[in-house]
């Protein structure tokens, strides 16, 4: 299952101009307010009539502006979680629910499984009125899941929340896009949501695709950095869990060495994945004694992009990993930073936070 | 039948209430349309068609009642075609004073329905087809309950308002007993003639106890509405 977007679009002072494929899995698209994410969305979704275009989900094609074909939202069997919740305030939360399983054939065991999987069975009798923002978000998410799409939107699902109602939602997508099966375009503007989430990631800037790829490789990539925010850009690794140390450690390993990073909730010899931001990494020509940081790997210089600032993005290997290491340029210079230079990386342990690791089902 | 209402004063009561059930159930459809239509569309007229439901509203009701009767009436431009196609008098009929009623209410009752629909937020709309409701089914099941109060509201207005018409009413179809002399053209005879006093209070007591009774349904109704459409 793909889903394949080529859009034109013209709005008063803005124009978008996109073409993108997203394959099953999470694929964000990510990009700053005022990008054009939310206008690619309502296009998918049939929303609004793009220009131009032609968009193809698993086949079928929604719009294809060339040959005056367009379907209209009720037929395309695309779910859509919209970033303030948008239920049905006459209703309750069962019957809000239910709304769209009544075209899609849903039975009573799908809303079991569904309500059971958001945590929402004690909320059923109740208005929307009457819950808080972050089980609305879960609601919704219910009762797109409920009308059976063959894709489902987010648009920045969890952008109205706070921290702690984040954190409470992020593993209910998780296990969404784990257990549904479900091809999903997340849209986001937060680089942690998007490292923890997605698989690919369609970086949008001015209207225009500035990168596609998967989140590895986009996110390790020092050119993509100045889009991502210097202060958020940060590679994102693999790692699998090895043990759980009795100090409240927990060791991991990826292709450059070993890992040790707060306890993370995953088995030993599970799969995570884990956001390293740039400017948590420090560079050492000759490996270094007597340092409170835990992780001291060997790294090569894989490339150096430095732009305006102060700054110089720094790409790494480990191992087959890509990494990120913001230094200043005058570090860089006393350094003598080269490409295939040989050194090591340094990275304090507690530097990664909880919202960094995220468990890979 | 009452123990104090007149055989006369009670029909004019009856018919009232059977003027004003009619004028607002027939015109309550065309309101609901031009509502949605003033709230939610751009047309080429839309401003027009604002006027010319606000039209009521503004000239004398003695005015419009003239007019309804130089249109309506059996030589008038449409009065005529009614009856020569379908066979329909209004003019000095019951279903005249329904006429001169419906229109005296229709802006009253477009006003409150344009408000509820303006409160409908369209995104919901947006969501349920997305859900994969077609256009009809959202209307019924997400637009209409929440506009719904909204209706009722502006259909017990104008129910109130169709009740104590006055001057457009005797201006189309006259008073004749019993045909179309509704309960304010009752009072006004009744003021008129020697000895009518009393009976012109009880049925201004009714009147008042019926206008009263609508205005607390409908105030009773925007609140829940208000309520309904709130976080």
């Amino acid at each position: 299952m793909t889903l394949s977007v080529t859009l034109r679009h013209a709005f008063p002072g803005f124009a978008l101009d996109v073409g993108f494929e997203a394959p099953a899995g999470v694929t964000a698209l990510f990009g700053r307010s005022g990008a054009g994410k939310t206008t690619v969305v309502n296009a998918v979704a049939g929303l609004i009539r793009p220009a131009a275009g032609r968009i193809v989900a698993d086949g079928e094609v929604l719009v294809d502006t060339e040959r005056g074909l367009f379907l209209p939202p009720h037929r395309r069997r695309v779910g859509y979680v919209f970033q303030d919740g948008r239920l049905f305030p006459h209703l309750t939360v069962r019957e809000n629910l239910l709304y769209g399983a009544r075209f899609a054939g849903g039975g009573a065991a799908e809303l079991g499984r569904v309500v059971e999987m958001l945590g929402i069975g004690l909320l059923l009798g109740r208005r929307p009125g009457a819950l808080s923002g972050g089980e609305k978000q879960r609601v919704a998410i219910g009762r797109a899941l409920l009308a059976r799409p063959r894709l489902l939107l987010m648009d920045e699902p969890l952008a109205a929340l706070d921290g702690a109602r984040k954190a409470e939602i992020l593993p209910y997508v998780e296990r969404l896009s784990a257990e549904t099966r479900l091809p999903i375009l997340y849209v986001s503007h937060a680089v942690d949501e998007v490292a923890r989430l997605a698989a690919t990631v369609v970086v949008l800037a001015g209207g225009r695709v500035a990168r596609a790829g998967p989140v590895a490789e986009v996110f390790g990539d020092p050119d993509t950095a100045p889009l991502l925010g210097l202060r958020e850009a940060g590679a994102v690794l693999t790692a699998r869990v090895v043990a759980h140390d009795e100090d409240g450690l927990t060791e991991l390993a990826f292709s450059g060495g070993r890992l040790v990073v707060p306890r993370i909730v995953a088995a030993p010899g599970a799969a995570v994945r884990l956001r390293i931001q740039a400017r948590d990494v420090v560079l050492a020509l000759r490996e270094p004694q007597g340092l409170s940081a835990l992780n001291v790997f060997p790294v090569t210089v894989a490339q150096l992009h430095s732009g305006e600032g102060p700054g110089v993005m720094v790409a790494l290997k480990a191992g087959d990993a890509a990494l990120l290491a913001r230094v200043t340029r005058r570090s860089a210079e006393a350094m003598g930073l080269r490409e295939g230079l040989q050194l090591f990386a340094v990275l304090k342990s507690v530097a990664p936070a909880p919202a960094d690791v995220s468990a890979m089902l | 039948m009452s123990p104090w209402l007149g055989p006369a004063e009670w029909q004019a009561v009856l018919l009232s209430l059977k003027v004003a059930a009619f004028a607002v159930a027939a015109s309550l459809p065309v309101a609901l349309l031009v509502a949605m239509a003033l709230a939610r569309w751009r047309f080429p007229g839309r401003q027009v068609l604002n006027g010319l439901v606000h039209l009521p509203l503004i000239l004398p009701p003695v005015v419009t009642g003239y007019l309804l009767l130089l249109a309506f009436g059996r030589n008038g431009p449409v009065g005529g075609v009614l009856e020569q196609a379908f066979g329909i008098v209004v003019a000095f009929r019951w279903t005249g004073a329904a006429l001169a009623a419906a229109v005296m209410a229709f802006p009253l009752m477009v006003r409150a329905m344009r408000l509820a629909v303006e409160a409908v937020d369209p995104r919901l709309e947006e969501a349920a087809a997305t859900l994969g409701a077609s256009r009809v089914w959202v209307f019924l099941t997400v637009t209409l309950p929440l506009i719904l109060p909204g209706i009722l509201a502006g259909a017990i207005l104008a129910f109130a308002k169709a009740m104590g018409e006055f001057g457009a009413t005797i201006s189309f179809v006259s008073s004749i007993p019993g045909e179309t002399q509704t309960l304010s053209l009752a009072v006004y005879a009744l003021m008129q003639t020697p000895g009518g006093e009393a009976g012109a209070f009880r049925l201004m007591a009714v009147s008042v106890v019926l206008a009263f009774g609508a205005l607390l349904v409908s105030e009773a109704l925007a609140r829940r509405a208000r309520a309904g459409a709130g976080p």
